[in-house]
């Protein structure tokens, strides 16, 4: 998968808890997650464990803590993806 | 001073009827929301017919957000926004998405229990070591004070935003609390109400002590039968019953319609003694309750013209109109009109009260006394205290100035509210 394809899933998957849709539609690997996309922060948890869904993949609570922009979320991704040999 | 108290706007989610119109309609009608439930059915309970609200999912979309709607599982809450909503919207008072609250209106709703549905998935999920996966909303969807949270957010409240609790008088406390929030000139308007889960899980307790009807299964319409010679318990129901409350002031200067004014109330509790106990009512508590409301009113006991029962279809029915009897000080001849709103859609638990609250501000309103059905048959009993023509089977269209409703419930509580027909002044 490659990052375009995996940035394109994750705002799919943002998109539900996204209060600004202006932000969605420009969002890049700078988009922050709560000042950005205005997503309420108790929701973080909710785009969490739709993206573990989504990939089949597991994030840990300090991966968690990490999860607070685009660009963040997607390294977490491909690097857990990568560890899997799952690209 | 204290301030007078009026009803400006109601929204009900009922059985028979969702909407203020359906509702009114069913209620004039006779109409039984009471049917079969396969469910129960299915988990081999006692009693296998219940009265739940029918709600689209069109309809749902109207009130909850996409978001809002993933991982929904409380029926409770539902029925309590709509409810809720529905009042607001009917009492015409707006909605703003100003940064600042309308710090004049709150909310005072209760419950029983809150997304009990969504409590077993939590549980299920925290046996199953996989409580990380819970999601975000498990708290808001089963905190006690959820449906008052989910209100207070929807309308912008910034004055006491509550949810009470005190079983089957809940929906008239909640009245009673937000009656005196507002005559003691602490808000202009609160939003009234309660509301109660729907299924098994909320029911199985009521079916375990036997107190639920098994007789009717093959004729669900026919299964709650208040008053009559044939009662054998009573048929689970669920819903909300949702009263925006608000000073006569404020309703004037707004122009608002006015549904009934509220002259008074009283909550008490038998302290289960003497005759009570945690499923039975001290009697001379509910008289009591019932005199001290009608003192508080500033309402002589022969100037009550109706009479709105708690009358669940069990043995107690008998007791509980000879408490009105002895609390009114009324002979046969002169008894009140009485009917019970159970007859139509059982027992809705916690939002007994606030949906029966209004069914009885209709018939004042709109000068009618809905018929009651299922009790063609009068327990003797209760024939030897009231005159069969203040227990009618059909509609009777009558002008009533004074109605008194009561509930009561576990833990020997009890409330009455003293309504009046509101008529310019």
């Amino acid at each position: 998968m490659d990052k375009e394809e995996l940035l394109t899933k994750l705002k799919e998957i943002v998109a539900p808890y996204t209060h600004d849709k202006d932000a969605l539609a420009t969002i890049s690997p700078s988009t922050d997650f709560i000042k950005d996309l205005k997503i309420n922060s108790a929701n973080l948890v909710d785009v969490i464990l739709d993206v573990e869904e989504e990939f089949d993949i597991e994030i840990d609570n300090l991966e968690m803590a990490r999860m607070l922009n685009v660009g963040e979320t997607v390294t977490i991704i491909e690097d857990k993806l990568k560890a899997l040999d799952r690209k | 001073m204290a301030k007078r108290v009026v009803i400006t706007g109601m929204g009900v989610v009922a059985p028979n009827g969702v909407g203020l119109t359906a509702f009114t309609n069913a209620i004039k009608q006779g109409i039984s929301g009471i049917k079969h439930d396969p469910e129960l059915e299915r988990l081999q309970f006692s009693c296998q017919i219940a009265g739940k609200p029918e709600l689209s999912d069109e309809l749902i979309a109207k009130y909850l957000t996409d978001l809002e709607r993933r991982n929904f599982n409380s029926s409770g809450i539902l029925y309590g926004i709509i409810a809720g909503m529905d009042a607001w919207q009917d009492a015409n008072l707006p909605i703003s998405n100003a940064d600042e609250p309308d710090w004049d209106s709150g909310t005072i709703f209760g419950t029983g229990t809150s997304g009990i549905e969504k409590f077993r998935e939590a549980i299920y999920k925290v046996d199953d070591l996989q409580v990380r996966k819970l999601g975000s909303t498990v708290v808001v969807q089963t905190m006690a004070s959820g449906i008052s949270a989910y209100l207070g957010g929807k309308l912008g409240l910034g004055n006491q935003v509550s949810s009470n609790s005190s079983a089957c008088t809940t929906g008239t406390e909640s009245i009673l609390m937000a009656y005196e929030r507002i005559k003691t000139g602490q808000a202009s308007r609160m939003l009234a109400g309660s509301t109660s889960d729907s299924g098994p899980y909320i029911w199985g307790g009521f079916d375990a002590m036997k107190v639920c009807t098994f007789k009717h299964n093959q004729e669900p319409e026919k299964g709650s039968r208040p008053m009559s010679a044939n009662a054998s318990g009573f048929v689970p129901g669920s819903g909300a019953g949702a009263l925006v409350l608000e000073s006569l002031d404020s309703a004037l200067a707004r122009g608002a319609k006015i549904y009934a004014e509220i002259l008074g109330g009283n909550i008490n509790s038998g302290g289960q003694r003497g005759s009570g106990s945690m499923t039975a009512p001290n009697a001379i508590a509910v008289q009591r309750c019932i005199q001290t409301a009608l003192h508080n009113a500033d309402i002589r006991p022969d100037a009550v013209d109706a009479i709105n029962g708690h009358l669940t279809a069990t043995s107690k029915d008998a007791l509980e109109v000879q408490n009105w009897a002895i609390a009114l000080n009324r002979t046969p001849e002169h008894f009140p009109y009485i009917n019970s709103l159970k007859a139509m859609i059982g027992h809705c638990l916690s939002a007994a009260g606030s949906i029966e609250c209004i069914a009885s501000v209709l018939q004042l309103q709109q000068g009618f006394i809905f018929p009651s059905i299922n009790c063609e048959d009068l327990n003797p009993e209760i024939a030897e205290l009231v005159n069969k023509n203040k227990v009618t089977n059909q509609i009777m269209y009558q002008n009533i100035n004074i109605l008194a409703k009561a509930s009561f419930g576990f833990g020997d509580v009890n409330a009455c509210i003293i309504f009046k027909k509101y008529e310019n002044g």
